[in-house]
């Protein structure tokens, strides 16, 4: 039966792939190796200008005002009294980026890191990345 | 002789996104009964807003809804702003009327791809989908994210609309212009899609009038009701937008899944048109009243009072009551009434004599958002939900207001 969607799907066959095929074209034998070598990895498609990744904590610069704990909508930071600093857990953050905003001394940044994924929730505890260069501005 | 038997569709079915219980009686293969029965994903968000300020509540309302995230934020911040008594700067009341009027292409495109997979259609369904990506592509790239913006905040927007923004997005209204058009054609000009959603699920204008619906549903009923022209929020008051009835379009409105399918893809047009005004309008300025986040927080803590926020979500109306208590500085009570529960209550309505095979599709064709509608829940303190009649819950809501009055007296 000839309709309407016939021209549109013959249409489709002579368009470009869309989809990229992350993290492998196909399933690999084993995850867990294939994730361990990231360079035969299909990489991600690239975040825009205002994306929201992975926070950045500049640990020397924070002066340990508490003001990122007072707006974090998902109590993703952790106060340190001892030291005066915070620590972030990133397992929680929501990436609504208000911390950064209301940072007085702009000691955090959002990074343009999406890959954060893991399973160790530990591992995803950020504690200092150092001064930032190249921060995804929001 | 006769005999119904009973049906479930639901809590967990293939044919619904959510989990709903709609207890069907069938006869054959008619429905002759229908019981909805919500109560499977109820979140206590509005719980968790009591320990929170009104800056956090603002990320907390984002996740009501995931299609509809920015229409409960505006919603809560209009809340708020209409208790502290702040005013947003016309650049960022055009802002968000942008990324209103986007994410309604979204969530409508989305619907129509979703109602054209209920029925089997596939082909219409992938078309739909992959129309939708241009949208979702543009709120990226304003806001940063595909969801869950986090664009919007007390007295404005965080994020302006940049000359290269507004540049992608005529070139994408262009787009759907061009695109969308070849999908309306496929999907309503085909006989099956015809034969499946005309005469479906009917809801007379004068039963929507009686169970109150709203938004689409509604108007595929013929009735003309818009918040968007009756309560002109934002930059609406000065973008006029007719509602969309199919009586103007298509003769007469028989308001069935078909009816409420055109008007959604009419008002796909309409968000098109406002979306264009929008771009040549935005005004010059700044598009946030306060930047400084703590003159914020401080003059919130001050606020005293109940501030309300009506929009015309995607959906339909969306309602958010807010209390703050001067010197608290989290939010004391709120209640959202999302537009879902409005229209879910015309459900039996519209199942009445139709078939089983039907059921997935008049449940879909309000655009159901079950975790928009469930804001409360009872139980026995044994854990097992119950239900409430009307008379206790009215005495209930009766004694609450009193102890509320008393309270702040």
């Amino acid at each position: 039966m000839i309709t309407r969607m016939v021209p549109r799907l013959l249409k489709h066959i002579c368009l470009r792939f869309v989809t990229n095929l992350f993290p492998a074209p196909h399933m690999p034998p084993s995850l867990t190796d294939a994730l361990a070598e990231p360079a035969a990895l299909t990489p991600p498609v690239p975040v825009g200008q205002r994306f929201r990744g992975r926070l950045n904590y500049d640990r020397a610069k924070c002066i340990g005002c508490r003001l990122c704990l007072r707006v974090c909508p998902a109590n993703a930071t952790d106060y340190i009294p001892e030291e005066k600093k915070i620590l972030i857990h990133n397992d929680r953050c929501c990436f609504c980026a208000q911390c950064t905003e209301i940072c007085p001394v702009k000691c955090l940044t959002m990074s343009g890191d999406c890959m954060i994924s893991s399973y160790a929730r530990k591992e995803s505890v950020v504690t200092d990345t150092g001064p930032v260069q190249t921060d995804v501005k929001a | 002789m006769s005999t119904t038997y009973k049906v479930p569709i639901g809590p967990v079915h293939v044919g619904l996104k959510e989990p709903v219980t709609a207890w069907l009686e069938l006869d054959g293969e008619r429905i002759v009964g229908a019981r909805v029965r919500p109560g499977a994903i109820h979140r206590g968000i509005e719980f968790m807003a009591r320990e929170r300020n009104p800056i956090q509540v603002i990320y907390l309302s984002e996740r009501i809804c995931g299609i509809c995230s920015f229409s409960h934020v505006l919603c809560f911040i209009r809340a708020i702003e209409d208790l502290a008594g702040m005013t947003v700067p016309v650049r960022g009341q055009y802002i968000r009327t942008l990324v209103l009027e986007l994410e309604r292409v979204h969530s409508h495109l989305l619907w129509a791809g979703v109602a054209c997979y209920t029925i089997g259609f596939d082909s219409a369904f992938h078309l739909g989908m992959q129309l939708r990506e241009r949208v979702m592509d543009i709120l990226e790239l304003l806001t940063g994210n595909r969801v869950n913006y986090g664009v919007a905040t007390f007295g404005g927007v965080r994020w302006d609309v940049t000359p290269e923004l507004a540049k992608a997005m005529r070139e994408m209204i262009r787009y759907y212009r061009r695109e969308f058009t070849p999908f309306r054609d496929i999907v309503m000009d085909d006989p099956i899609a015809h034969a499946r959603m005309r005469g479906v699920g009917v809801l007379t204008g004068e039963e929507a009038v009686r169970y109150s619906a709203t938004g689409p549903t509604a108007r595929a009923s013929g009735l003309r009701i818009d918040l968007r022209k009756s309560s002109p929020y934002e930059a609406y008051g000065d973008i006029p937008v007719e509602p969309i009835v199919p009586q103007d379009h298509f003769g007469a409105a028989r308001g069935d899944v078909l009816d409420r399918f055109a008007v959604r893809v009419m008002e796909v047009y309409q968000s098109l048109d406002v979306l264009e005004k929008v771009l040549d309008g935005l005004p010059e300025g700044p598009y946030a009243a306060e930047a400084n986040l703590n003159k914020v927080l401080a003059s919130l803590k001050k606020a005293e009072g109940t501030g309300w926020g009506i929009i015309e979500a995607p959906r339909g109306d969306d309602t958010h009551v807010v209390h703050l208590k001067g010197g608290d500085e989290n939010v004391y009570w709120w209640k959202v009434r999302a537009p879902t529960y409005a229209n879910a209550v015309s459900w039996p309505l519209m199942f009445r004599g139709n078939e089983l095979a039907d059921a997935p599709l008049i449940i879909n064709s309000i655009d159901p958002c079950i975790s928009c509608m469930e804001r409360m829940m009872v139980t026995d303190g044994r854990g097992d939900p119950r239900v409430v009649t009307r008379a206790e819950l009215l005495e209930r809501c009766r004694r609450k207001t009193f102890d509320m009055m008393g309270r702040r007296a």
